[in-house]
Formats: C-alpha cells, structure tokens, sequence
C-alpha cells in the first residue's frame, strides 16, 4: 500500500467494524466529552443497559473507546487517535478531488468556446 | 473558485466535496457522460487514465484502467447504479487485477454525484464518497496517486497554492 499512515491502529477491521453500527457511533460521538458512565450513556437509548454495555464492550474492544475513573466515577472515553486516521484519509482523499475539480475546471476553460458542439451532441444520448 | 464546501465525517468515513462551475448543467454532465472528457480529469497527469468500457447507464458496468510512470496499470471499475440525466449518478467502484478479474466482489466504495444550476450559467456539482473502510480507502488514494504520499502531498500544495491566488 502507498498510502502510509503513521498512527496505526491495532485492527482496521475490529475498528470498522465497531463503527458500522449506528448506536455505537453514537456512543462514539458522546463519549468524546469523557462526561457519562455506560449508566448514563444507556440512558439515551431505547434498549436495555446490557445491550447498550455488549456496545460499548465491542467499542472497547475495537480500542474506539476506554474507561477512565475520575474520582468514584467511571467515563467512557472516545479514543480520538482512532478516529484520527480515518480523518487522515479523508484529507489525502479532499486532496485528491481537489485536484480532479481543478482538471475539470481547466476543461470547461478550454472548451468553452465548443459548448456549442457539446450541446447539440447529447442528442446521440 | 470552484471548490466551495467540503465535509468530512471520520465516523462515518464520509467525504462530500462542492463545487461551483461557470458553465451550464449539460456541461458540467459531460465530464461525467463523455469518456475521453473523464480521462482528462479522473488521473492526475503522471497517472493518467483510460476508459475501455463506458456506457452511462444503470446496470452497466465502466471500466478504466491508469497508466503510471513505470508503465504500471492499475485497473478500476464502477457499478452504475442509478443515471438521471444530466443531474444525477450513483456509482459503486472498486478494482480489478490487470487482466480485469475484481480484486475482491466487496464494493470499496459509493460516490453519488449531483448537477444542479444555482444561477444562469453557474453550474453546482456535488460528490458524495462513502467507504465501507480506512482499508477501501487506502486502496483507492494508492490508485489515485500511486506515485505516493509525496506526489499527493505537492499536489494540495499546489491546489491550495492556487487557490490563495485566486483569492
């Protein structure tokens, strides 16, 4: 692969696949305040507290999220590292169409005199 | 400048990029619709692509291939899904071994494209990317600049670099 990511985490796999569910993105997306307990976190949504605890066990697992103890507490906490290189990508990747809408522009720059013939070419479509 | 928004959500390994163009709709379809029009944008200059199979309609199946410095050919494809003429494509692509069998029957990613006119000859295209992995996504970015992170890197340079003068 050419693409070199530099934060490597364990298990693209177990990390993806974690993330394709929608409640566990969800739990992501709170647990990156650090401010709720898997308690509070199941209180948002409309399924028992095991169910919401086996999400955030697989979240766990994936090394998306961890378990902080502030004081008696115990925060579920978004691991952004993880998230971080699926960000990485997402910039190599607006590089690369950037790029493309740029050629595109460059395009229709230099055959703008020819929009004519274009035009009436769709016809054969 | 053309580019005007890009979102990014990591969660859901999404990436839609805007872009605003002083040309008509049918136009701005062609790029898309007219394969040499596509060969001319899709490949970065030293990665140029062909494409041997090209029919813009849904069910069909687009094939290309890029031609890289050292005479490396990765091939790609796109599954149409859905073509509205001329404001609307679906597309599922992934790749292909060079003798054009898929690498793999898992799709590696979706892009839909909209076309719509904002103003009189102001022409607005929006490119949706959904991957299914960080892995799919490699794998594309290493067959749209296969000549490496530092080619990648000089070329949003150069994107950004002229977009300040633009501006």
């Amino acid at each position: 692969m050419v693409v070199l990511v530099e934060i490597a985490p364990p298990d693209f796999d177990r990390v993806f696949a974690a993330l394709a569910d929608h409640t566990r993105r969800d739990i992501v997306r709170r647990a990156l305040s650090a401010e709720e307990g898997v308690l509070e976190l199941a209180n948002h949504y409309p399924m028992s507290f095991a169910a919401v605890q086996k999400h955030v066990a697989v979240l766990e697992r994936a090394g998306l999220i961890t378990k902080q103890r502030i004081g008696r507490r115990r925060v579920v906490r978004t691991n952004r590292e993880a998230l971080l290189v699926a960000r990485r990508l997402l910039d190599q990747y607006e590089g690369l169409w950037r790029a493309r809408i740029d050629r595109m522009n460059q395009l229709i720059a230099e055959t703008a005199g020819a929009i004519a013939t274009v035009e009436t070419k769709k016809s054969k479509r | 400048m053309t580019v005007t928004a890009v979102r990014k959500d990591p969660q859901r390994l999404t990436l839609t990029i805007e872009a605003e163009f002083d040309a008509s709709v049918e136009r701005v379809w062609q790029l898309w619709a007219d394969p040499r029009q596509l060969e001319r944008w899709w490949g970065p200059p030293t990665y140029p692509a062909t494409f041997t199979k090209h029919d813009l309609a849904a069910g069909s199946r687009i094939e290309y291939h890029m031609t890289g410095p050292a005479g490396d050919q990765p091939h790609g494809y796109w599954d149409v899904l859905e073509v509205e003429p001329p404001r609307r494509i679906v597309l599922r692509g992934g790749c292909a071994y060079g003798d054009g069998t898929l690498t793999t029957e898992v799709p590696i990613s979706t892009i839909r494209v909209s076309i719509e006119e904002v103003a009189q000859g102001r022409t607005r295209m929006s490119i949706e990317n959904v991957f299914p992995s960080t892995e799919a996504m490699e794998q594309i970015l290493a067959m749209g600049t296969q000549e490496g992170q530092r080619q990648a890197v000089s070329q949003i340079d150069a994107v950004l670099a002229e977009e300040t003068i633009r501006r």
